[in-house]
């Protein structure tokens, strides 16, 4: 392992692009993840209602509707024909992840994602094993389970435990005793399952993985060429996997990460000195030479341990 | 971890591949039941909270709310509010009202549910005087101001629907011999659960008159008996449609009451035949 990887994660990037840029995404997202609370908190907290309801559901400007697919669809399951409204709310969120990502929905908006980030913070800062690491599909079997529920009790079943919901609402509306979801979420990230909740469990992440397996933008490791193997994209990555077969691919392999795991947010382009990653569409054909310690299989060992 | 995976012999692959997704599918069934379990304890709606006007039966409901909260806000009188995790009875994140706290005033354009966008609030409920949120019922008459012989009235005054969904209806005060009792009576076809008269009872602490959901509000009617002054159609035509016998000449004779023979009346000279053997002056019937 070469000496650079003893720096602090990022710290390299921070010394040659500088603070801004070695943080831009992380910035933008807690901003976007504000932003996107402070909307729905204008009206109970100041009477703006500009924004009514909640990610669940909501009407902006009394014109625009908006509905979580994954929610309307276990509806559906569960035998209820929803009112054209919230059908056509849920279309537009779905085509818009199905363009930029669906998990652009975990990363830049989901309040849950600050507390699972906070609970991986701490996480590192206290060294902790990464613990029980369930497999990567299990998020797709309790995706399956909600549905199946849904199916049979008739309801929409997700929503009697959903942190994300328990927590937007909570605040919105009322928190009540929702908290000890967010804290169980949070407990669960920290001491027993690293990056455990979003990133092998929650269904939500799961759907929205699914709803953007095609969409347009990407990131890209086009400069992969240029990688020196700090292995600091994988250390803030959360779904680090998904780096891999980009990163490290052959000449003929596409810089572009396509696996709708990726999040779309942008740490790996923040943190990475060299600049190997960038955003770009799915459909970008810039050529990119594989790593030279790619073509002489040097590295190969290093790269599984990492994935 | 998947170029890992490839590089082992595909027998070993596929029994890992089997044990893995056996092992998932056991936990999902576990956590599955859980939440089966959790999905169907929400039902059990709470007496006192109240769904908003045109909410689907409780089953329905669930599947239709998304918990959005756009009803609550488009209520004009903050009747309507989301149950909080384990303050409340209802589901979680789900809207209802508690009448003695704030009833539903029955806005003319009833807009929670205008603002329903999945139709959890029935749009086809277009007139509020048609909602159904539940039944109120005078629960304590020992308690309640006009079963005591007083004049209260104020339930029976603020009803929105006055003298259709309460009446009050006079009755002899026997404690006192010589006053009247003006009972509040809800008419189930035309209360709409609104709440009103909950909230207004000037009993302090709980009211004397309270919404209840219809589940627990109303009995099943008993099919068996036939409640003769709603249902003037004979049960069975040949044993009610009885001939009379008319005062007159020929009354007495049993084989021809009335001095003539009814059709469809089994000849009483016949096995199983029979002939009535009184009749009620002037009432209507074939025999006339
Ligand atoms: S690959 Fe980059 S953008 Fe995608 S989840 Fe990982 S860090 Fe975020
Ligand atoms: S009818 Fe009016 S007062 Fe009643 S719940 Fe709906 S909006 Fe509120
Ligand atoms: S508006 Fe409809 S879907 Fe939203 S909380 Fe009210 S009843 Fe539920
Ligand atoms: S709940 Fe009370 S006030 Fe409302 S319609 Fe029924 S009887 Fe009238």
């Amino acid at each position: 392992m070469s000496e650079k990887t003893a720096l602090p994660v990022g710290q390299e990037a921070i010394q040659e692009k500088g603070w801004w840029k070695a943080h831009r995404f992380l910035i933008l997202r807690r901003l976007t993840q504000a932003f996107f609370l402070g909307l729905f908190l204008l009206g109970p907290w100041f009477g703006i209602w500009w924004v009514k309801g909640n990610l669940a559901g909501s009407m902006t400007f009394d014109i625009l509707p908006l509905t979580d697919p994954f929610v309307l669809l276990q509806g559906i399951v569960g035998q209820h024909w929803p009112e054209m409204t919230a059908i056509i709310g849920a279309l537009i969120v779905g085509v818009a992840y199905a363009l930029i990502g669906g998990r652009v929905y975990c990363s830049w908006v989901c309040p849950i994602n600050p507390v699972t980030d906070a609970a991986h913070w701490l996480h590192d800062k206290l060294g902790l094993a990464k613990g029980w690491q369930p497999k990567r599909n299990t998020r797709f079997w309790v995706l399956g389970m909600v549905f199946v529920v849904s199916a049979l009790t008739g309801t929409i079943a997700w929503e009697f435990v959903n942190p994300i919901s328990m927590l937007h609402r909570g605040l919105i509306f009322g928190m009540g005793f929702a908290w000890t979801f967010v804290l169980a979420v949070f407990l669960f990230d920290l001491v027993v399952s690293r990056r455990g909740w979003c990133g092998h469990l929650c269904p939500v992440g799961a759907f929205y993985g699914l709803l953007g397996q095609g969409s347009l933008l990407r990131v890209s490791a086009v400069n992969r060429a240029e990688c020196d193997d700090c292995m600091d994209c994988f250390a803030v990555c959360p779904e680090m996997h998904v780096i891999t077969p980009a990163l490290r691919g052959a000449d003929e392999d596409t810089p572009i990460i396509l696996s709708p795991d990726c999040t779309n947010c942008g740490r790996c382009v923040d943190v990475c000195a060299p600049d190997v990653f960038k955003f770009t569409t799915r459909f970008d054909t810039t050529p990119a030479p594989a790593r030279a310690s790619r073509r002489n299989k040097q590295r190969q060992p290093e790269a599984s341990r990492a994935a | 971890m998947s170029a890992a995976n490839k590089r082992k012999p595909k027998p070993l692959d596929r029994r890992r591949f089997l044990q893995d997704a056996a092992r998932a599918a056991g936990a999902c069934a576990v956590a599955g039941m859980a939440l089966s379990k959790l999905a169907t304890d929400a039902r059990a709606l709470p007496a006192q909270a109240i769904r908003p006007p045109g909410a689907l039966p409780e089953e329905d409901f669930l599947a239709a709310c998304i918990r959005c909260g756009l009803c609550v806000r488009d209520c004009p009188y903050d009747t309507l509010k989301l149950a909080e995790l384990g303050i409340e009875g209802p589901a979680t994140g789900t809207p209802y009202f508690t009448a003695r706290d704030i009833p539903c005033e029955m806005c003319d354009d009833i807009p929670c549910v205008v603002a329903c966008p999945t139709g959890a609030l029935d749009h086809g409920l277009t007139n509020i005087d048609d909602a159904d949120m539940g039944l109120a019922v005078l629960i304590d008459e020992e308690r309640c101001l006009n079963a005591l012989g007083l004049r209260c009235d104020v339930c029976y005054r603020v009803c929105p629907v006055i003298d259709k969904a309460i009446t009050l209806e006079r009755r002899h005060n026997e404690r006192s011999g010589a006053h009247a009792i003006f009972m509040p009576i809800v008419h189930s076809d035309h209360c709409t659960g609104c709440g009103k008269c909950e909230k207004s009872c000037v009993l302090p602490g709980e009211s004397a008159i309270k919404v209840l959901p219809r589940r627990l509000a109303t009995a099943e009617a008993a099919e068996h008996y036939k409640l003769g002054w709603e249902d003037r159609n004979p049960m069975v035509d040949e044993l009610i449609d009885l001939p009379d016998r008319l005062p007159g000449p020929g009354t007495d004779n049993l084989a021809a009451p009335g001095g003539y023979l009814p059709e469809g009346l089994p000849d009483p000279s016949m096995e199983g035949g029979f002939s009535p053997s009184f009749g009620l002056p002037g009432a209507g019937g074939s025999g006339q």
